[in-house]
């Protein structure tokens, strides 16, 4: 039945019908509605046999995540933007000791400067985390998708990030069919946990492997996350099926009007409605949405690029000082095809991405190999004009036949007192080492053997 | 301030050894099927104190759990020489994940517990100093203030051992680290007295906080006991020598713990929501030299000429704690605690 709902609100009555047994929350806006909701169905005691943990960070709420999952709990939480940067060293954790947790990362951008909007520089930060990742291009797709990520990353004992548009989505109200507990029974049975902390069958989790076993280590949890496109696609029917809604079937890739397309947009999350709005009446153009971007389902977005011949890829983050992201994963799934790939980045920071600019864009006659969506210009020729005063004095502040600064304002220069740093050398040189120094004193005489 | 009640000690004891005792009063170690919760074979240094400390901790708790335990380990030495893959020498469930966040790591395995009605089953964590008064204190702090069911060990070896004896914020004034090497006017370790997580863990006024070395290892396995009978969150703080980082004898270890609390640098107790509820008291106090003297570390305080300046500093710090916790019971009780000048040079 669908509900007027906002999306957060979606997702948290999704994630309850998943029964999860342990929630460590910490706040940041905007994930903040979705564990706060949860936290009250635990206080009302609508969510039953599940403990909702208040911790002191982001790295914490990881953390205890971490425990609880491999205690056989299924374990959910949620965050955005510095709270997922905060708890970067955990979610590389959780991947490597395979804890099938599933996060909500409310996509938001990343600071300095501060910013609380949409864009996807968090989750892209930790793409290669081991974590598969699913981006919601719409609320439903969002609540439907919690669904599948807790069947998935038990099935293959890896950890799911459901990515979803800050504000876009999370604090849009829209008609939002939460799936029916029957239906997530029935595609979400109770977890079963390849290894558990167990006193009845102890095992050591986490120990110290070298060189001799790591890369194995390494190849076989790649294989496990490659296997997940397909693992999808079958859940994901599965889902539908259940749901009795063909159009609810999630793929890892989904295209739009690409059939005959002289130019296919790549995209993921949100934008995607914009997108498609737009090229209805831009002759030529399709749209490729990415839902599941880790793994890179290489091979789906190769075949559904491959009668394009010319590729956009729509980014709404940015590697500074390279260009796109998702460009260069698009780039190698094209390896050998002759077909220019374009970047576009856009909505940084929550600028909204605008039918209009997007028209004006996809019918420019030439298009660069990165081009910013609306930048303001005349900021930047102003600001870089600036910048160029600056430069000179940059140039010559290295110069060695200038006064020492220190000297200019009047004061007597620093100088480097050789003498004594080669005294401080030649002490620490003289220094022993940490062994047992030689005074044993030992106890006095008629004090009891050791046993 | 009430003393402990007397224990039995199992080895350099003055009062009795574990033969003349009665079954049931002998260490947990003395038994034939103690539970080797820890087995050897493991990597530690010879005369680690960490490996020693580790051993009556867990196996104790094992015992007094029936085994329903399940451990969380920070990195560290004894996380590094106990789990060489494929090796382990761990016979609890046993869990590392990071170095920072074994408290919260726990906080979630007792949560998962207690969300699956399996209360039975308890939860121990532990770590290293750095794992436990720096990288890991929010985490623990975290824990505590939150009432988790977790008892969490730090073993204080005083320093970052497993990256080559760096100085943690648990090093002692004037302690050589190879962070803090003896040179310069003010050598070693910066003066104060390192972070003292016993009494920060008793302002969080959480059940029962404990002190212990691995010289009083009865009353190490009784403060594990006492403990595991307790809900709640827990801290135990056991000094623990490590022959590398002190540069002391591997056959010192034991020894020197118990001067660390003979001296009156390391105050042994326990307290209960936040007030302390007994104390190890000291009736043979000896000055700190005898304490540091064995120890290279501190090799630099004595030097021609001494730093006769350093070592009554230290002396200092080791009077407070006889004061502030009534060690002495031939002392009279102070009323304020010594005040100790920090600054740099003084
Ligand atoms: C985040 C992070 N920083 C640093 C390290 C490196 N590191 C590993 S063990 C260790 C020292 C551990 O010291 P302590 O907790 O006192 O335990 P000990 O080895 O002395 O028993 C350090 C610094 C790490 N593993 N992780
Ligand atoms: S370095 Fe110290 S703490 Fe580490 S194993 Fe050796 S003795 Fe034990
Ligand atoms: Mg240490």
């Amino acid at each position: 039945m669908r509900r007027q709902l906002e999306g957060s609100r979606a997702i948290a009555e999704t994630v309850a019908r998943c029964r999860p047994g342990v929630i460590p929350a910490y706040p940041i806006t905007p994930q903040t509605h979705i564990v706060e909701a949860l936290g009250t169905m635990v206080r009302k005691g609508t969510l039953t046999s599940c403990r909702f943990l208040t911790v002191e960070s982001e790295f914490a709420a990881m953390s205890a995540a971490i425990g609880a999952s491999l205690t056989g709990s299924r374990v959910y939480t949620a965050t955005s933007s510095q709270g997922l940067l905060y708890m970067t060293e955990a979610v590389f954790n959780a991947a490597g000791l395979g804890a099938p947790i599933v996060m909500t990362v409310a996509n938001r951008a990343i600071g300095a400067p501060i910013n609380i909007w949409n864009d996807q520089s968090d989750s892209m930060a930790l793409r290669d985390s081991g974590w598969i990742q699913l981006h919601a291009p719409d609320n439903q797709a969002a609540a439907d998708l919690h669904v599948l990520a807790f069947r998935l990353a038990e099935e293959l004992s890896v950890p799911v990030m459901v990515c979803v548009d800050g504000f876009v989505l999370t604090h849009a109200f829209e008609p939002i069919d939460v799936p029916e507990q029957e239906i997530v029974d029935a595609v979400l049975p109770p977890y079963r946990p390849r290894q558990v902390l167990d006193p009845d069958a102890p095992v050591t989790i986490g120990a110290m492997v070298g060189p001799d076993a790591f890369t194995e280590v390494k190849y076989l949890a790649d294989h496990a996350l490659r296997s997940a496109p397909a693992v999808f696609e079958r859940i994901a029917a599965e889902f539908a099926d259940a749901v009795g809604a063909p159009q609810r079937r999630a793929c890892c890739v989904q295209d739009y009007s690409t059939t005959g397309a002289d130019t296919v947009v790549v995209a993921l999350g949100s934008v995607t409605g914009t997108l498609r709005d737009v090229v209805d009446s831009v002759e030529g153009v399709g749209v490729l949405t990415v839902t599941m971007y880790r793994p890179f389902p290489a091979e789906q977005v190769r075949a559904a690029l491959a009668g394009a011949r010319r590729i956009v890829v729509l980014e709404r983050a940015l590697a500074s000082g390279a260009g796109g992201i998702v460009t260069s994963d698009v780039r190698s799934a094209l390896a050998g095809l002759d077909v220019p790939v374009h970047t576009v980045i856009a909505g940084l920071g929550g600028r909204p991405i605008g039918a209009a600019s997007l028209r004006e864009l996809l019918t420019r006659p030439g298009l660069g190999d990165v081009t910013f969506l609306d930048l303001r210009e005349d900021v930047i020729d102003r600001e870089l004009g600036r910048e160029a005063v600056h430069e000179t004095d940059r140039e010559t502040a290295y110069e060695t036949d200038r006064e020492p600064v220190a000297e200019r304002d009047g004061q007597p220069a620093i100088e480097f007192d050789r003498e004594a740093a080669g005294e401080f050398d030649r002490e620490l040189d003289s220094q022993p080492a940490l062994e047992p120094a030689g005074e044993f004193d030992r106890e006095p005489a008629g004090e009891p053997a050791g046993a | 301030m009430p003393a402990q009640s007397v224990k039995f000690y199992q080895v350099g004891s003055r009062a009795v050894g574990n033969r003349l005792l009665d079954a049931e009063l002998r260490t947990e170690q003395s038994s034939a099927d103690r539970r080797n919760s820890i087995t050897s074979g493991h990597r530690a240094c010879q005369g680690c104190g960490e490996a020693l400390g580790a051993r009556y901790v867990l196996d104790t708790a094992a015992r007094v759990t029936g085994g329903r335990l399940v451990t969380v380990n920070a990195t560290g030495c004894l996380e590094v020489f106990s789990t060489p893959y494929p090796e382990s020498a761990w016979q609890v469930p046993w869990l590392h994940s990071l170095f920072a966040n074994a408290a919260s790591v726990a906080s979630g395995v007792a949560a998962a517990l207690e969300a699956q009605g399996r209360t039975d089953i308890r939860v121990l964590a532990q770590g290293g100093d750095g794992g436990t008064v720096d990288i890991g204190f929010a985490c623990l702090s975290g824990m505590f203030e939150r009432g988790d069911d977790v008892l969490f060990v730090c073993y204080d070896n005083e320093a970052y051992m497993n990256t080559g004896v760096q100085r943690s914020g648990a090093t002692p004034a004037y302690a050589r680290t190879a962070t803090t090497e003896a040179v310069g006017p003010i050598p070693g370790s910066r003066p104060g007295q390192g972070k003292d997580l016993p009494r920060i863990a008793m302002a969080h006024e959480i059940p029962y906080v404990a002190t212990a070395t691995v010289a009083e290892l009865r009353d190490l396995e009784a403060k594990v006991e006492k403990a595991m009978s307790m809900r709640g969150p827990r801290y135990l703080h056991v000094l623990v020598p490590c022959p590398l980082g002190w540069g002391s004898a591997p056959a010192e270890t034991v020894r020197l713990a118990r001067l660390a609390q003979r001296s009156g640098l390391f105050p042994v107790f326990e307290a209960e929501h936040g007030e302390v509820t007994s104390v190890l008291p000291i009736r043979d106090r000896i000055p700190v030299e005898e304490y540091l003297r064995p120890q290279r570390r501190y090799a630099h305080l004595f030097n021609d000429p001494p730093r006769t300046d350093l070592i009554e500093r230290i002396q200092q710090i080791a009077d407070r704690n006889v004061a502030r916790y009534h060690l002495n019971p031939h002392e009279a009780p102070r009323e304020t605690p010594l005040e100790i000048s920090h600054e740099e040079g003084a």
